[in-house]
């Protein structure tokens, strides 16, 4: 890893007030992302993983200041952008984008591929000319495996896989070093997401990009991410390279979520760990360690005292007095 | 005879074919999985069966389906309002958007009962059945409204009002696909436990070859409306023979095999309409010769139990 990381993440908290109307006290406050830290080399892969409502995208949008950021810090190349704001945020903004989930509400229906791509290229300020603009648009459909003749079609005529390279290539346009990739591949049937996933490998390679891949799909997330964040209830409970978090993963929410992925290999029969129960509501999160009402190792002490995420070396941090 | 045995199936929607020549059997007490990605037919096949179709804009289907035996497709009003619900049960992909949100769960649940088995429509009933799909503290859970439940629990209910009347099928269309993956193993895990105490069969429509893995004894891969393999799952998911299955157990990621490039399959799915005349893989297919075009393309049944639609799968 390169010595000053690309990103780097130190105690970020994201609080949202719940409230009976925007004018009223809050009665109280969703603890979405909950005093987590990271850093992100340049052409990495940060996976993050977590169920649904554990605060990763979150997390994702507040990396980019897409959402508010309540404590803590994010430093992007040395600088720090937690209080950035208009014009200097916007300076900072080209380095940085976001990939979405839903390739059909994420796209401007009433806008062209053209303009779609095009948009952030005016923003930036990045065209002199229309020629130049519309050369610079057919460069970046090729990049992404479309046919640059397919411009003035809006984006009902395509297909979810190819809509979402079109959103991969509007995120490529303002040439950022990191792209935050939310469930990118999620909404795609497997065929598709699998020429996406390629996609998002081939253009890390060729541009040295560094992604934030947030998924629910263990699988999906092991065969891009070169690290991952497992997130719980906001907080991270365990971070490992890809492969070991997978062959040897430390926490038992790791290992539930490990043995639970099907396989359609019915000769390896892994001992599955079923978990009881659901996770918790952010708005009143259990004591002591979040996981504890659902998990297997339970002892008296995880129910009061919260575990800290210990450094075990390479690479590795895990939040469990178990472990 | 099988319980649930489906010759011929054809359905159109207006002008375009979506559902092609689909045959099964379902055999009692076993579980077959409808596997396929979005628009290949499986959620159509899965309606028709207790005709939950609308006719307009579904055309009456051809073909037979015969359920214990009686065909479906030629019961008049009445009798298909004994299949539906009593002899075949349903649960969705989205349990949120299939509960009616202004009742409370257990007088969904009685509903059911009421109509399919009345002198059991009461709490202690209700109460059985939310316990036996593992709903902690039924008592007081069969007054909550279905916001007041996770999607996990809500689905717990969709289950326990499909299996209200005690169906001899249950049809299970994406039941996990909503759910998060440590739920969808324990709503699996549901299944499994159920259908064996119960003895029920489950037609289980899934894009996700790994659950087929874990609980089908026997799948049907679909494409563009046709079934192109079938078989045990254990062969057709050990040995596949069709490309098209080939080429799909190849583009999901597993784990521990990070370091491979996923093969993915170039183009799109054809839609309805689009689908060309011969083999409906061949724009996309590896090994395509130009007579994979010409016509359509018959089944090969090649090894005993275990068919697919193209000739030259063992080459």
């Amino acid at each position: 890893m390169s010595p000053t990381p690309l990103l780097c993440v130190e105690n970020l908290r994201v609080h949202f007030p719940v409230q009976r109307s925007s004018l009223s006290k809050p009665e109280a406050w969703v603890r979405a992302v909950e005093d987590v830290s990271f850093t992100l080399g340049a052409g990495e892969t940060i996976g993050l993983l977590g169920e649904s409502g554990c605060g990763k995208t979150t997390l994702g949008r507040a990396v980019l200041r897409l959402g508010p950021v309540t404590a803590g810090t994010i430093r992007y190349g040395g600088t720090d952008i937690t209080r950035l704001e208009g014009r200097a945020l916007r300076e900072h903004r080209r380095q940085f984008q976001m990939i979405f989930q839903d390739p059909f509400s994420s796209l401007n229906p009433r806008f062209t591929v053209g303009q779609i791509v095009g948009e952030p290229l005016e923003i930036h300020r990045l065209v002199k000319d229309s020629t130049t603009r519309d050369r610079r648009i057919s460069e970046l459909l090729e990049s992404v495996g479309l046919d640059p003749r397919l411009v003035d079609r809006f984006p009902h005529e395509f297909s979810g896989g190819q809509r979402q390279r079109i959103g991969i290539a509007r995120a490529l346009a303002v040439e950022p070093h990191l792209i935050v990739c939310d469930e990118p591949v999620s909404a795609l049937d497997v065929s598709v997401q699998a020429q996406v996933v390629n996609l998002l490998q081939d253009l890390q390679k060729q541009r040295g990009l560094a992604y934030l891949f947030i998924s629910h799909d263990l699988a999906v997330v092991e065969h891009l991410a070169h690290r991952i964040l497992v997130m719980y209830l906001g907080q991270v409970l365990e971070e490992a390279p890809a492969s070991v978090l997978c062959q040897r993963p430390l926490h038992p929410y790791t290992q539930a979520l490990v043995s639970a992925i099907p396989t359609v290999d019915p000769a390896s029969k892994r001992r599955r760990i079923v978990l009881s129960g659901e996770p918790p509501s952010p708005l009143s999160p259990p004591t002591g360690c979040p996981f504890h009402p659902r998990c297997p190792m339970v002892q008296p002490r995880c129910r009061i005292e919260a575990p800290v995420l210990r450094n075990l070396g390479d690479g590795r941090r895990v939040a469990c007095h178990q472990v | 005879m099988p319980l649930l045995e489906i010759r011929n199936l054809r359905i159109d929607f207006g002008a375009h074919r979506v559902v092609d020549e689909v045959s099964l059997s379902l055999d009692a007490g076993k579980t077959y999985s409808l596997v396929g990605e979005s628009g290949c037919g499986k959620s159509v096949t899965a309606l028709s069966i207790a005709r939950l179709l609308a006719t307009p804009p579904a055309s009456h289907p051809q073909g037979q389906i015969l359920l214990e035996g009686h065909d479906v497709l030629s019961m008049n009003p009445r009798e298909l309002q004994r299949i539906r619900g009593g002899h075949v049960g349903y649960v969705f992909q989205e349990p949120g958007a299939s509960l009616n949100p202004v009742m409370r769960i257990g007088t969904q649940i009685r509903e059911a009962l009421t109509r399919h088995r009345p002198h059991f429509a009461n709490d202690a009933e209700v109460i059985r059945l939310l316990r036996q799909v593992g709903i902690p503290a039924p008592e007081t859970r069969l007054k909550d409204y279905p916001h007041q439940l996770s999607g996990g629990m809500q689905q717990r209910v969709m289950i326990a009002m499909a299996l209200a009347p005690q169906p001899k099928l249950l049809i299970a269309d994406e039941p996990t696909t909503a759910l998060d993956v440590t739920v969808q193993a324990q709503i699996i895990e549901l299944l499994r436990d159920l259908q064996q105490q119960l003895g029920m069969s489950i037609l289980l429509i899934t894009h996700n070859l790994g659950l087929v893995g874990d609980i089908a004894d026997r799948v049907g891969v679909m494409y563009a409306g046709q079934i192109v393999e079938e078989g045990q799952t254990r062969d057709v998911l050990q040995r596949p023979r069709h490309p098209y299955t080939r080429a799909l157990l190849k583009s999901v990621p597993e784990l521990g095999r990070a370091g491979r490039r996923l093969e993915s399959i170039p183009g799109t799915v054809p839609r309805p309409g689009d689908w060309p005349v011969g083999c409906r893989f061949a724009p996309r297919c590896p090994m395509a010769r130009s007579e994979c075009s010409l016509r359509p393309i018959d089944w090969n049944p090649g090894s005993i139990d275990h068919a697919v639609r193209c000739p030259y799968a063992d080459a």
